[in-house]
């Protein structure tokens, strides 16, 4: 070592047990400090309320008619309902070819809503109303040959923010920067009329 | 000459100077540091941008004393403030066209260091604490723009968070731990008052600092990019030099008058200025339920808003847009050329700096746009405009035919 005799206090000094002294010290306070994070790392993910205000949403749907949608509020985000008439059901098949995910293949959805018009009924739409782009609300297009969206237009859904664009089954077409379907949460019909949101594990599955 | 020989001065300051060296650091940072002489008006920016951040301090200071931070309550004591303080009006509208103008400011002083190369060594670390400072800039501006809880803000957050979603596997998890719930929420209303209040204001100090610190020890570059430090006279003081007080805190006086004229006349007469420092559909309280239409960020952001529009895959989106804040922070490494000034480049380095000029201004506007039909091609174009600037420099600065740089600057007095 060179520098190890340049001062005579440093005569007799062992500079491995040095060296391994201070990286041990260093180490061990790294270890340190990343336990002291934790808590404050920690303290940014859900509260206890906001995971209880997360608790499953019941609605009716004894008034919703063919054609019609509500929105309701889960978990924060807007959760589209519509109803589709069988014909509507009926033509989804058409749209595959022009479809980036016809088969809902990539995108996020409960395995019994993994079918081509992605819900548990037929004819009971239940779409997370964010957009999988960037998480704007797809505005509601469902007249086919919609005067802003073209006479080719099957109807369906289109975001204003960057202009993606969903079927009838919230399944996004090609040339849209959003790049899956729409999601669909988890839900079950407790009874033949309600709908429950955020649990698909209630009692009776209303096979309607 | 000793460092501080006023502390052997009678009375109060001899006193003073031997506790704190108030003298000789005045003397050594203004009278003794000696910044080029030819200066142009690209060089107010400066300190027209440390203004900026001391009168956003200072009316934010004020709108924190009268702001209830909250999901119910924001969005309502920004309207108290707007409607029932005494010159709660005027304190809001500062600070909003504030940040408007806080960006004008740094665009301007960043423009400046690209045209005359301020970038290049000896002055790499500078540029990128600027930088640095750019980011931190950005992250403040937006968790400001959420604060008063319009539509738009709420939107806002929504968009800009949801870009962290396309990040692979942890995306998802990252977003939920940012907003603080499943969605936009009172949580995330509260981190980021937080964050723009305490966090990010002290962040910036000490970057400014540093870019400060940085400056003072490679001097400042000049419309010429000569180094005054290697001319020097017999005193041992740079020959194209002049000292930093009285020559430029006048000067900058001078800056600061106009500026506050400008500011004023906006305050006053076009505090939203039409629209764009402040969106119409932000006069409305934050709607989980309805996206405001057309949505838009505030004009500051949309050059790389319009990026992410012009690109069909969400992914590939967010990383163009990454990479076009990004890409700012290598110029020192991009370019090759061996002249600094714009002044003394060839034709090619003319010609894409002329083109990112464009079509970074294109950019600009085309994020206001919808994106539809030829927007979204004409922001494609400017698009490959914007990265070719960045990514061919390598190749172009060394191909350019520079002229002779001349030993001392030009000065025309």
């Amino acid at each position: 070592m060179t520098d190890a005799g340049a001062k005579a206090d440093d005569a007799g000094v062992d500079s491995d047990r040095r060296k391994f002294l201070t990286i041990a010290t260093a180490a061990t306070a790294a270890v340190g400090a990343a336990f002291a994070a934790t808590p404050f790392v920690a303290s940014w993910q859900l509260s206890e309320r906001a995971k209880a205000l997360g608790a499953p949403v019941s609605v009716d749907l004894s008034k919703l008619e063919i054609g019609q949608m509500i929105t309701v509020v889960w978990r924060k985000q807007p959760i589209y309902i519509f109803k589709r008439s069988h014909a509507v059901v009926a033509e989804l098949v058409r749209n595959d070819a022009s479809l980036k995910d016809p088969k809902s293949a990539e995108s996020d959805q409960p395995a019994y809503a993994t079918n081509e018009q992605r819900s548990r009924r037929d004819d009971l739409a239940v779409l997370i109303a964010t957009c999988t782009h960037l998480g704007c609300l797809p505005k509601q297009h469902f007249e086919p040959g919609d005067v802003e969206l073209g006479a080719d237009w099957p109807g369906g859904f289109r975001c204003p923010c960057h202009g993606s664009r969903f079927d009838m089954a919230g399944r996004v077409f090609n040339g849209s920067p959003a790049s899956v379907n729409l999601k669909v949460p988890p839900y079950s019909f407790p009874t033949d009329s309600t709908l429950l949101i955020g649990d698909d594990e209630s009692a009776a599955q209303g096979a309607a | 000459m000793a460092s501080n020989d006023a502390q052997f001065k009678p009375g109060f300051w001899g006193w003073l100077n031997k506790r704190l060296p108030v003298e000789s650091f005045f003397r050594e940072q203004l009278l003794e540091y000696y910044a080029p002489k030819n200066f142009n008006v690209w060089y107010f920016f400066g300190s027209l941008a440390l203004l900026a951040l001391v009168m956003q301090l200072f009316t934010g200071i004020f709108l924190t004393m009268f702001y209830k931070v909250g999901d119910t309550t924001s969005f309502d004591s920004v309207e108290f403030i707007r409607r029932e303080i005494s010159y709660g009006w005027l304190i809001q509208y500062l600070h909003s066209v504030g940040a408007s103008a806080f960006f004008v400011v740094v665009y301007l002083h960043m423009y400046r260091a690209m045209m005359y190369g301020s970038y290049k060594s000896p002055r790499e670390l500078l540029w990128l604490f600027g930088m640095f400072i750019y980011l931190a800039l950005m992250a403040e501006a937006f968790m400001g723009y959420v604060l008063p809880w319009g539509n738009m803000s709420y939107w806002a957050a929504q968009v800009i968070i949801n870009l962290f979603s396309t990040i692979p596997v942890i995306g998802p998890g990252l977003v939920e731990w940012i907003r603080g719930d499943y969605g936009v929420a009172d949580a995330t209303l509260n981190r980021f008052f937080s964050l723009h209040v305490v966090a990010i204001p002290l962040i910036l100090l000490l970057l400014v600092a540093l870019h400060l610190v940085a400056l003072r020890q490679s001097g400042s570059n000049n419309p010429d990019g000569i180094e005054i430090k290697e001319r020097r006279g017999s005193d041992g003081k740079p020959l194209d030099g002049i000292p930093f007080h009285p020559y430029y805190t006048v000067k900058d006086v001078v800056g600061v008058g106009v500026f506050l004229l400008l500011f004023a006349v906006v305050v006053f007469f076009v505090p939203t200025f039409g629209g764009l420092f402040m969106e119409e559909a932000n006069f409305e309280p934050a709607n989980p339920l309805s996206t405001p239409e057309p949505i838009a960020p505030s004009w500051y952001f949309t050059p790389y808003y319009a990026i992410l529009r012009a690109v069909p895959n969400q992914r590939l989106g967010a990383l163009l847009l990454l990479m076009a804040v990004l890409l700012f922070f290598f110029l020192p490494w991009l370019d090759r050329s061996p002249v600094k000034s714009v002044r003394y480049r060839g034709w090619w380095y003319r010609g894409f700096l002329a083109v990112f000029t464009v079509s970074f201004l294109t950019l600009m506007y085309l994020g206001l746009k919808p994106a539809t039909g030829a927007y979204v091609t004409a922001a494609r174009v400017s698009a490959i405009g914007y990265f070719a600037f960045f990514l061919l420099m390598p190749l172009y600065s060394r191909w350019d035919r520079v002229k002779p740089v001349p030993e001392r600057v030009s000065f025309h007095a």
